[in-house]
Formats: structure tokens, C-alpha cells, sequence
């Protein structure tokens, strides 16, 4: 058993959760903007502050979640705050944590009738705000909005594409850095710009 | 409140939902079920809405809820009633100073901005259920994309009455992609959720489903190229404050025929008669 279960969770979980999920809801419906989270969270080494409220916020004995070796030492505070099951294979998750790119069609893209039954993958990146530039189109952005991510490689483009291509049908990611997130809908899509 | 979590849901209920909204806002205008909870009011008063102004609803927010335009109908009063009890948020009448408006069967007159968020309370979601009863079909030709038969009925329409016959509940095309019910609200509404700056979501609780529009999306009421879509207004001024282009209540006034013309948006026409505006039956008050 990891340290980290001694960590505690949201102090104030109604209001926290309530925070955590008007920010992943403004990011959602406005694809690139940067929203505050998890500031006053003790977050389980190796999540971050944002990661950690995000799945919190969103995770519980409902949503299968995969976790990513890399993301594997906070299971136990996850499974003790949130009550996730954790699932080996990723193609059975709703929710999945990567502390780096994952193959996104490993996961779940949903059916045609019911393109919502799809992972959400929390991808969590050095850093939002500073890297590689993204420009981002679609529903929810009145005109074509700068995203700049620190540590996606540049395959990311490839797989985002093809993942656009499957719409409706198709994940969304969350994208988590330090107390700041960032959401890409199934339904944006992405240029480097 | 003693009894009750912040905003009558419990925690796991309101996660449900948040997730639902989530994917209702990545896939625009697909309907996404969800688990609809039995609420302290009946199906049909708005559970859909509530149960999602419910997990949406923060300590900070300022609530305006609407019934067919106005603040001071029952529905209106008994949810903003709710939410005060049970969430002890501060709630308003004025469309400016809410961040979150729940309505039923209007959008306000004044342009709301991309700080709010509107949520529709919706009877029946699926925008092709006169159409085709089986659920199952409908799923799939949503999956398909396939829409003829709500342009056949249109069609009809047009052959039948030379014009398309439907004034509220007026079918859109979401993103070029999904066909979906705006809720009842007049088809005077429908241009308002093309590419509107808030976030609209829409809640049926009976029907257990959950949609959304992203801000800034694109919202086409379907429509021929020789027939355009014509949002229907009663061709009078607003009896009250004389706004020619508001939305209209036709109210009887007496046994004598007598009719008089409101603007449906209260909030709209007090604001309005504030400012000075006067309509026909305020200067005949006042010449009495």
C-alpha cells in the first residue's frame, strides 16, 4: 500500500465537486480555455492538484477507470476517495488517467446510437499555457482558439484527427496541469498553429 | 437547509448527471439518458430542468427561473422557491444579473451572455417521436442521420396548408448533425439558440434524457429553400410597453371579445415600462 491513502480528499466536497465541475463544464463548452482547479487539494504524488479534483469530482463505484503505469502509485488514494474500480484493459474504462499520450484506440469510442457510452481520458501534461501551439475550431468557439500544451508528442495531431473522424462517435479529454485544466471535445478540431 | 444536501441531491446523483452533461455538451444535440430521480413535484413541472439547474448550481450563482416568459407564474415561483430553500442561493427576476436561468418554453428577449447558462425544462425530447413511436427506430435513425421523415412531414405541411404548419417545438438541425427538439418554446425563439453566447442545456425528466449546445454553435431550423423559416409573431405592439418585436401573450380582458396584447416576457416589459416606454392600454389608463 502506497503513503499516499493518507492524503485526504476534497475538504469541502459539495462545494469543491460543484467548483471542479463548473470548470470541466466551462472548458468542455469552450474547447482550449484554461479553468482553475484543485487548488486547495493535497493531491497524491504523481497526480497534480487539477487531476486529482477532476476525478474526484467525476469518478466513482459506477465508472470503471484505467490507470496508466505511470499513474498506477495514486490507485489506492483513488480507490479509497472515490470508490473507482479499476479495470486493466482500457477498452473497458470510463474513465482513464495517462500522465503521458496514450493510444487513444485502445479506449472505448462508444456506438453509433449511443456515442456518450465512450472513455473520457485525463490526460495529465507538464504543463497548459506554454509548448506547442494547438489552434482549435469547432462548436462551443466562436472563432478558432490558440491552446499552447507542454509534453504531447507530435503523433497527438494523427491521433486526434482520427479520433474526429469517428464523430459522433469518439473520446473527450480532459487535459490537467498543475491547478489548471483544459477539455478537447470529440467535436473540436485541432491544427498545429 | 436541515436534511436535505446543498441543492436537494445527493452527491452520487448529482455525479450521474454531471457526467451526462459532460458528454451532452461534446456531442451537440444527442440526447444522452440518464438515471431521472424521482423530485418533490410531479413529471411535467420541470424534474428534467431542476434535476440539472440541481447539479449545475453553485453557492455563488444567481438563479432566474421562467414559466412561458414570466416570473410570477406558479412554476416559476415554486422552483425558485425550491432552490432558495434548498440551496440558499440568491435568485432574481432580472435576465442580466442571473448565471443561471431555467426556463420553461422561452428564451429571454434580452441577449444572454457567455457567463450564463440557460436550462430548458423538456416534455419530450425526441423530436421525431409524432413521427415514429418505437424508441428503438428513432435511435437509430438519429445514428443515420437519417431525417427524411421530418422533412416529409414538413413537405406535407407545405402541400396541405401552403405553408409549415408547426408554430412551437419547431425542429433543429444541431451542428449538421443531430436533429433535436428545441423544448416548446415558440419557433419566434428558435432563431436565439443559433450561435448563442450561453451554454444551453435541457433536462426531461419523465423521458430520462439530457442535451446540450455548446456556446457559439451552429442551430438550423429546418426549413425548404423556397419555403424559409419564418419565426411567427402576433402583428401587434405590446399592450403595455409597445414592443414591436417581442414575443406576445394574447390575454382576454372581458366577455366582450376585449383581447389585449403582452409581451410573454415579463422581466422584458417591466424593464421596458421602467425605461419610459408606454403601450396602448397605458395611455388609455392614463387619459382615464
Amino acid at each position: 500500500m502506497s503513503a499516499s491513502i493518507d492524503l485526504p480528499g476534497f475538504a469541502d466536497p459539495v462545494t469543491e465537486a460543484q467548483a471542479t465541475f463548473r470548470a470541466v463544464l466551462d472548458a468542455m463548452a469552450r474547447p482550449g480555455t484554461i479553468h482553475r482547479a484543485g487548488q486547495h487539494l493535497a493531491a497524491p504524488a504523481p497526480l497534480d492538484g487539477a487531476t486529482a479534483a477532476v476525478l474526484l469530482t467525476l469518478v466513482d463505484h459506477e465508472t470503471p477507470l484505467w490507470l496508466d503505469a505511470e499513474a498506477a502509485p495514486a490507485r489506492d488514494w483513488l480507490a479509497f476517495h472515490c470508490g473507482a474500480v479499476l479495470v486493466p484493459e482500457p477498452d473497458t474504462a470510463c474513465f482513464a488517467v495517462a500522465l503521458s499520450l496514450p493510444d487513444l484506440a485502445r479506449f472505448s469510442a462508444g456506438s453509433h446510437e449511443a456515442p456518450e457510452v465512450s472513455a473520457t481520458v485525463v490526460l495529465q501534461v507538464p504543463a497548459l499555457a506554454s509548448g506547442t501551439r494547438y489552434r482549435l475550431s469547432g462548436p462551443g468557439l466562436r472563432e478558432p482558439e490558440e491552446l499552447s500544451v507542454t509534453g504531447l508528442p507530435p503523433w497527438f495531431i494523427t491521433q486526434w484527427q482520427q479520433n474526429r473522424t469517428l464523430f459522433p462517435r469518439g473520446l473527450d479529454v480532459i487535459l490537467c496541469a498543475g491547478t489548471m485544466l483544459a477539455a478537447l471535445p470529440r467535436s473540436v478540431s485541432i491544427e498545429e498553429g | 437547509m436541515k436534511g436535505y444536501n446543498f441543492a436537494y441531491l445527493d452527491e452520487q446523483t448529482k455525479r450521474m448527471i454531471r457526467r451526462a452533461l459532460l458528454k451532452a455538451v461534446a456531442i451537440p444535440g444527442h440526447q444522452v439518458p440518464f438515471g431521472s430521480r424521482e423530485m418533490p413535484l410531479p413529471y411535467g413541472w420541470g424534474t428534467g430542468g431542476i434535476q440539472v439547474t440541481a447539479s449545475v448550481l453553485g453557492r455563488s450563482d444567481v438563479l432566474k427561473v421562467i414559466d412561458q416568459g414570466a416570473d410570477d407564474t406558479t412554476n416559476a415561483v415554486s422552483i425558485r422557491r425550491f432552490f432558495a430553500r434548498t440551496a440558499g442561493v440568491r435568485t432574481t427576476t432580472h435576465t442580466s444579473e442571473a448565471t443561471v436561468i431555467q426556463t420553461r418554453h422561452r428564451i429571454p428577449e434580452t441577449t444572454l451572455r457567455d457567463d450564463q447558462i440557460i436550462v430548458y425544462q423538456v416534455p419530450q425530447p425526441e423530436p421525431l417521436f409524432r413521427l415514429e413511436p418505437s424508441r428503438i427506430e428513432t435511435r437509430r435513425m438519429h445514428a443515420l442521420a437519417d431525417y427524411g421523415l421530418m422533412h416529409v412531414k414538413l413537405y406535407e405541411d407545405v402541400a396541405r396548408f401552403g405553408q409549415i404548419s408547426i408554430s412551437y417545438d419547431y425542429p433543429v438541425l444541431v451542428n449538421q448533425r443531430y436533429l433535436m427538439s428545441p423544448s416548446p418554446i415558440p419557433a419566434f425563439d428558435n432563431p436565439k439558440m443559433h450561435l448563442m453566447p450561453a451554454l444551453q442545456l435541457f433536462g426531461a425528466g419523465r423521458e430520462k434524457r439530457i442535451y446540450a449546445i455548446p456556446p457559439w454553435t451552429e442551430v438550423r431550423s429546418l426549413d425548404f429553400e423556397d419555403h424559409p423559416f419564418r419565426p411567427i409573431r402576433a402583428p401587434h405592439p405590446c399592450g403595455l410597453c409597445g414592443a414591436t418585436d417581442s414575443y406576445l401573450d394574447e390575454v382576454v380582458i372581458d366577455d366582450k371579445g376585449g383581447r389585449l396584447f403582452v409581451c410573454s416576457d415579463t422581466d422584458h416589459c417591466a424593464e421596458r415600462r421602467a425605461a419610459g416606454h408606454v403601450g396602448s392600454e397605458g395611455l388609455r389608463e392614463a387619459a382615464e
